[in-house]
């Protein structure tokens, strides 16, 4: 493939629609009475300003990494996943009763076991939508959805029952579980929050490329997303790689939920809403996964990029008095911005497509009324 | 059991179906307009929390309750116009930009509220609105006709929105636009007028069904007020087919077994809490499994229509 400036601009793209929603956000810090540079260098620094908050940053960035890369897949196969929220909490879930089960378990053996059982309770919870696709037609946005109220309320039944911490009784029982086994936490890369979990995000990213881009599987997943009625003629069951697809991308979500326990709560609470566990991830790794493109390696920059707004956003709050939900509204503006910005890619690709055409019409015509050099036509 | 389930008990619940299912209206109702034309707008649900704000500030503020829903309906036509550019104008895939702008609502709501209020106050409503010599009438009164002036107008809007769609030149060119963009083109219909005027209509709509809310049920404003009413409310559609008294069906038998599963909780019945709130969004499923084998929604929803040029 030749490198030309239209395919530049392509992958500038996201940047440029980010810079747009900084911009909009700027313009919002000014009518809230905030200096917008004061704002974005407290956002800056809260982000990057110490080896601390670096690490911070990556280990915000972790979840939103694996919800993104189970995006990539799923958006791949045509489908959208919206519930990477409910996926994460069937994954927390599911990994904290294990390690609460077994509390004398070795690490060694309990850490795996636990991410393991987070990532097929997530697949399972991300499969029943997409049975529910390939089966009823049923459509996912709003069954993925529905499953993410199931899921909160799931957590709060069980965090209120089986799982509460065995101290907590009464009618003022705060819904929380007992702390894991100390020997079961991530091990810490260095001496910060970053925990391992940062490490396998990444390498699963780079998996998940080689999956979807270089076996059998990935290339079927991704035919089916481009064209489902011709992957269907060409004897690929539609029906089963949409199913698979939700199961991974609910899996990867589940991982997150997991390691989200394992590497940095150790114990999960709940005060009813599902973002006091997932922080939004569920959500927030879409617009990480669409922001790197859709590919699993371009989520690991963007998941970093978003982790670092998320973590900017409580200095931002600090120093400048304007709530961090300033990031939650930019975010949705950068979702409806590199969305947006598609129409300028696509008219790059047909832009390009006529321009070869054209030049494989003059060369051909070249060919048959050479020797002439300068026919008609 | 027996005892606990009385007749005054059964209209209380019918009445306050009646009541909870307004804001699903107003929402579903609109949403129903841009589906119809071909625009699926996810975004609901943030246009809602901007239009519960909106509304809720205004009466926080002056009192003024027109003004608050004026206000909220204004900004939900700002939003809905929001949409209509990038579904329509820049063709942008629908599904995720609609999440974009959840996300800003969701955001941008809360931003405000901590900004401009920042804790959790009550503000009075609308009051009760009896219709004299109707609200009388045994039983069906004091179900149907002792409820505020907005929960009237989301059951006004049903007949109205049926008309327009069925009866209509407008609704045959809206219909016509959802099924098949090109043929509607082709006869001179404006395909990115009527999208405009479908998503600017259910964005605005929103706006009011937020406002229903924050100034007519709950008369308060709190981060995340709508805890996902609106994708419900785009789930109705579905149920509803895209007719909008089907529409009103769903959202009455919605609204009944969330007034029953509040009922249950407050009588304090050996159900836990968790499995009575979750019960209405498992039926939600069941319903849209249900009505994804009954109806089939337009052709070209969700489907940006691009000119060949």
């Amino acid at each position: 493939m030749r490198i030309s400036w239209s395919s530049i601009f392509d992958a500038l793209l996201p940047v440029i629609a980010t810079l747009a929603a900084l911009a909009v956000g700027a313009v919002m810090l000014i009518l809230l009475g905030a200096n917008p540079l004061v704002a974005y260098g407290a956002l800056l620094e809260g982000a990057f300003g110490s080896f601390n908050a670096l690490a911070d940053t990556i280990v915000k960035a972790t979840p939103l990494l694996l919800v993104g890369i189970g995006i990539c897949i799923a958006f791949r196969a045509g489908v959208i996943n919206i519930g990477g929220e409910g996926q994460m909490i069937l994954g927390g879930l599911s990994s904290i009763a294990l390690g609460l089960a077994f509390p004398d378990a070795p690490g060694i053996l309990m850490i795996p076991m636990a991410l393991l059982i987070g990532f097929i309770a997530g697949g399972l919870w991300g499969g029943i939508p997409g049975y529910l696709k390939a089966r009823f037609n049923v459509n996912e946005i709003l069954s993925t959805i529905m499953l993410n109220v199931i899921a909160v309320q799931l957590m709060n039944l069980l965090l209120r029952g089986p799982l509460i911490q065995p101290n907590q009784k009464g009618a003022a029982a705060i819904p929380q579980t007992a702390r894991l086994s100390a020997a079961f936490d991530l091990p810490r890369l260095v001496p910060t929050r970053l925990h391992l979990g940062a490490l396998i995000a990444v390498i699963l990213a780079i998996g998940v490329y080689f999956f979807l881009w270089r076996t059998t599987i990935g290339y079927r997943i991704r035919a089916v997303g481009l064209n489902a009625a011709a992957s269907r003629y060409a004897g690929i069951k539609v029906n089963r790689y949409i199913v698979l697809s939700l199961m991974l991308s609910g899996a990867f979500s589940g991982l997150a939920g997991a390691i989200q326990v394992y590497g940095v709560n150790h114990f999960m609470i709940t005060d009813g809403s599902a973002a006091s566990f997932t922080g939004s991830a569920g959500f927030n790794g879409i617009v990480a996964a669409l922001f790197g493109q859709l590919h699993p390696v371009g989520t690991i920059p963007a998941s970093f990029l978003f982790g670092a707004l998320l973590v900017g956003a409580n200095k931002l709050q600090r120093v400048v008095q304007v709530p961090a939900a300033l990031i939650t509204a930019l975010n949705g503006l950068v979702v409806v911005f590199v969305v947006s910005s598609e129409l300028w890619r696509r008219k790059n690709a047909r832009r390009r497509a006529i321009k070869e055409l054209e030049e494989k019409l003059a060369a051909a015509a070249a060919k048959e009324i050479s020797p002439q050099p300068e026919g008609g036509g | 059991m027996e005892d606990l389930f009385t007749g005054s008990v059964l209209i209380g619940l019918l009445a306050s179906a009646i009541r909870l299912a307004t804001p699903y209206l107003y929402a579903a109702i609109g949403e129903t307009f841009g589906q119809r034309s071909g625009v699926l707008n996810l975004g609901v649900d943030g246009i809602m929390l901007m239009g519960a704000f909106s509304a809720f500030y205004v009466v926080f503020k002056t009192g003024d309750l027109v003004g608050g829903v004026l206000l909220a309906a204004l900004v939900g036509l700002l939003m809905g116009l929001l949409m209509a550019f990038i579904s329509v104008t820049l063709s942008a895939e629908q599904g995720i930009s609609g999440i974009g702008v959840y996300l800003f609502g969701l955001g941008m709501s809360d931003l405000l509220f901590q900004k401009l209020i920042n804790n959790v106050q009550t503000v009075s409503g609308f009051p009760v609105a009896p219709i004299p010599l109707l609200s009388e009438i045994p039983v069906l009164g004091p179900i149907l006709f002792r409820q505020n002036v907005l929960v009237y107008g989301a059951y006004i809007l049903v007949p109205i929105a049926w008309f327009v769609l069925n009866k209509t030149t407008l609704g045959l060119k809206i219909k016509a636009v959802g099924e098949n963009p090109e043929a509607a083109d082709t006869l001179g219909v404006s395909v990115s007028r009527i999208r405009y005027f479908t998503v600017s209509l259910g964005g605005m709509l929103s706006g009011i069904a937020g406002a229903s809310l924050s100034i007519a049920l709950l008369n308060v404003f709190q981060f995340n007020l709508t805890n996902g009413l609106g994708f419900i409310a785009i789930a109705l559609v579905y149920f509803g087919g895209w007719r909008p008294t089907w529409v009103l069906l769903g959202s009455l038998i919605f609204s009944f077994v969330n007034a029953l599963q509040i009922w249950v909780q407050v009588v304090g019945l050996p159900i836990p809490s968790d499995i009575a709130v979750m019960t209405p969004y498992i039926l939600t499923i069941v319903v849209l499994v249900i009505s994804a084998q009954r109806v089939r929604p337009p052709s070209a929803l969700s489907k940006a229509y691009e000119r060949l040029e």
